[in-house]
């Protein structure tokens, strides 16, 4: 029987010739993510087993980018609880305050992810690097304890979804709105337990950011992972940033797949979810006119390069409403060094929005724009559920750069292609 | 024991909210335990107390502290139609009893007396009588929690030092 793409992966880091869905399989990790948030409970476990050592120093990264730069003294102490564990173990891929990014735009952007490798990370859109052909996902501490003494994972192989994509963009449409309105069609578990396995000829158009973006999204469908086919450009993305080995997979042509979702790129509209969950879209055009207090352009679902190009050409020449706030956080010291040498960055603050160094900050209600009582924020961040970003009380509206842009020059939700 | 009744997607945010992830010892965790979708769950809930939830129980971030959370309150089990794929993990990796049974959560109401049997996944609604079964753990899984939990089960099998 065939395997797809993610059922090759795991097959291959298991020993393995064949697996099957269902099966329940040891395999051998590429790379062991954590965060400032998940990495202490991590030690913790790691500590309270006895364990000494770690299977690979190169083979672990931990990410200081929650909540700093530290927002109070108990995130400070977790970051110092990490940085001593990266010193006790000499982590080569230890990423702290002036060289740290949003971990999922900082991961591939280091070279740490490739095609065929298979990474666990103790957080959720750990599974972004789908984007470059790697099988990753996310777990929690434990796992992530045990991926650092052993180098190890137990998976059940998951069955897949296919999504073909057709065609091509139109206008301020971007790999956001494709992983929203496919959320919005198969619902928030729409792809439990399983793969979603993109395809079609509409993936040549899309650009490694969007793939990215979409990938990042998967989990918000309940998907195990998200997974692109490596094509030239890839590669050209790998190029100068991975010199290690690696192998491409395709899923073979009879691949089982328990359903096929197809996506013509040409009829996306700029899209949006609506709070409280990432399936309750609508086109920005049936909600434009809604009131907002605040708009964030970052994350690791939406604060790379590209996303800051689209939100930056919105806001050239225009400035931000009166009465909202503009928060844009270049993702990683390689993206603000980029969007500073654009004009980017200028744009922003002539445009009267606040740029920050990179954080998750306000994605999670960490810092660095959290809301009040019944604000509404339109976010280019993966989650909108109650209390994500302030009080209960508080809204969230999810949506691409462009339309988070345009939302913040119109005080209100807006089409940027109507501004 | 008490029933904690809750519907679909009870989300990682409102078991425990990130504001509250920059203190992760289990007493922190317990205290602010669903308070996003259930303000007086921690200050009511007692050990051996249950939760009984909709489909996609746990969806969200990947933050073990909401497995951690739960099992801190002493709660005996969370019965759910379906369980997020992270959150499940977790709860397995830190030992912590989940049954997964769209039957029994349509067929316990509020106030219910109900009994669990980990090894058999058998579920009894004392009060209707009504019995269910709960889809069973691989073996693989029974034996990490039959060890503690992973790591435990790791170090038994000398493959973590």
């Amino acid at each position: 029987m065939g395997m797809t793409m993610t059922q090759k992966i795991l097959a291959r880091c298991a020993g393995l010739d064949e697996v099957k869905a269902g099966q329940l399989i040891e395999g051998r990790l590429s790379l062991v993510l954590g965060n400032d948030i998940t990495t202490p409970v991590a030690i913790t476990e790691f500590d309270k087993a006895g364990l000494t050592s770690v299977f690979d120093r190169d083979k672990i990264a931990i990410v200081l980018d929650h909540y700093t730069p530290c927002k109070d003294i108990k995130a400070a102490q977790l970051c110092a609880a990490a940085r001593k564990f990266a010193k006790r173990f000499s982590i080569t891929h230890f990423y702290d305050v002036g060289q740290v990014g949003v971990e999922h735009a900082l991961i591939p952007e280091k070279g740490l992810a490739a095609p065929g490798e298979v990474i666990i990370g103790a957080d959720s859109h750990t599974c972004t690097y789908g984007a470059l052909g790697a099988f990753s996902t996310g777990v929690g501490s434990t796992d992530m304890a045990a991926g650092m003494a052993t180098g190890l994972a137990w998976f059940k192989v998951p069955s897949a979804i296919k999504v073909t994509l057709t065609g091509s963009f139109r206008p301020n449409v971007s790999g956001k709105d494709v992983i929203l309105h496919l959320i919005g069609l198969i619902g928030v578990d729409g792809a439990l337990y399983r793969s979603l396995e993109f395809s079609g000829d509409g993936v040549a158009a899309l650009d490694m950011d969007d793939r990215f973006t979409i990938c990042n999204m998967a989990i918000e469908a309940g998907a195990k992972n998200g997974i692109f086919p490596v094509d030239e450009k890839t590669l050209a993305y790998l190029d100068g940033r991975v010199s290690r080995p690696f192998q491409a997979f395709e899923p073979d042509p009879d691949a089982v797949y328990e359903r096929e979702v197809v996506i013509d790129l040409n009829t996306l509209e700029p899209t949006v979810s609506l709070p409280h969950l990432p399936s309750n879209t609508k086109t920005v055009s049936e909600v434009a006119g809604m009131p907002i207090q605040q708009v964030v352009i970052g994350s690791c679902t939406n604060g790379r390069i590209k996303d800051l190009r689209e939100a930056a050409a919105i806001l050239k020449g225009r400035k931000v409403a009166d009465g909202v706030r503009c928060i844009v956080i270049p993702a990683t010291q390689e993206i603000m060094l980029q969007a500073v040498a654009e004009g980017l960055v200028q744009t922003f603050i002539e445009a009267g929005a606040a740029v920050s160094t990179p954080t998750c900050g306000p994605c999670l209600g960490g810092h660095m724009g959290v809301l009040a009582d019944d604000e509404v924020a339109v976010a280019t961040t993966n989650r909108n559920f109650v209390g994500r970003m302030g009080p209960v009380s508080s809204k969230i509206i999810l949506s691409n750069p462009a339309v988070a842009a345009a939302s913040a020059v119109a005080g209100c939700v807006a089409d940027p292609n109507k501004l | 024991m008490k029933l904690y009744q809750y519907g679909d997607n009870v989300d990682t945010d409102v078991i425990i909210p990130a504001r509250y992830l920059n203190a992760p010892d289990e007493k922190s965790l317990a205290s602010h335990c669903m308070e996003d979708i259930d303000d007086k769950f921690a200050s009511t809930v007692e050990p051996g107390d249950i939760i009984v939830a909709g489909s996609n129980f746990g969806c969200g971030s990947s933050r073990e502290h909401a497995p951690i959370s739960i099992k801190a309150c002493g709660v005996k089990c969370v019965i759910a139609k379906s369980f997020a794929r992270i959150f499940y993990r977790n709860a397995i990796n830190i030992g912590f009893p989940i049954m997964e049974c769209p039957e029994a959560v349509d067929g316990i109401s509020a106030g219910d007396k109900v009994s669990v049997d980990f090894a058999t996944g058998v579920i009894v609604n004392k009060t209707t009588g009504a019995r269910f079964q709960a889809a069973p753990f691989p073996a693989f899984v029974n034996g990490i929690i039959e060890h503690g939990g992973l790591l435990n089960s790791l170090k038994a099998r000398g493959v973590a030092k």
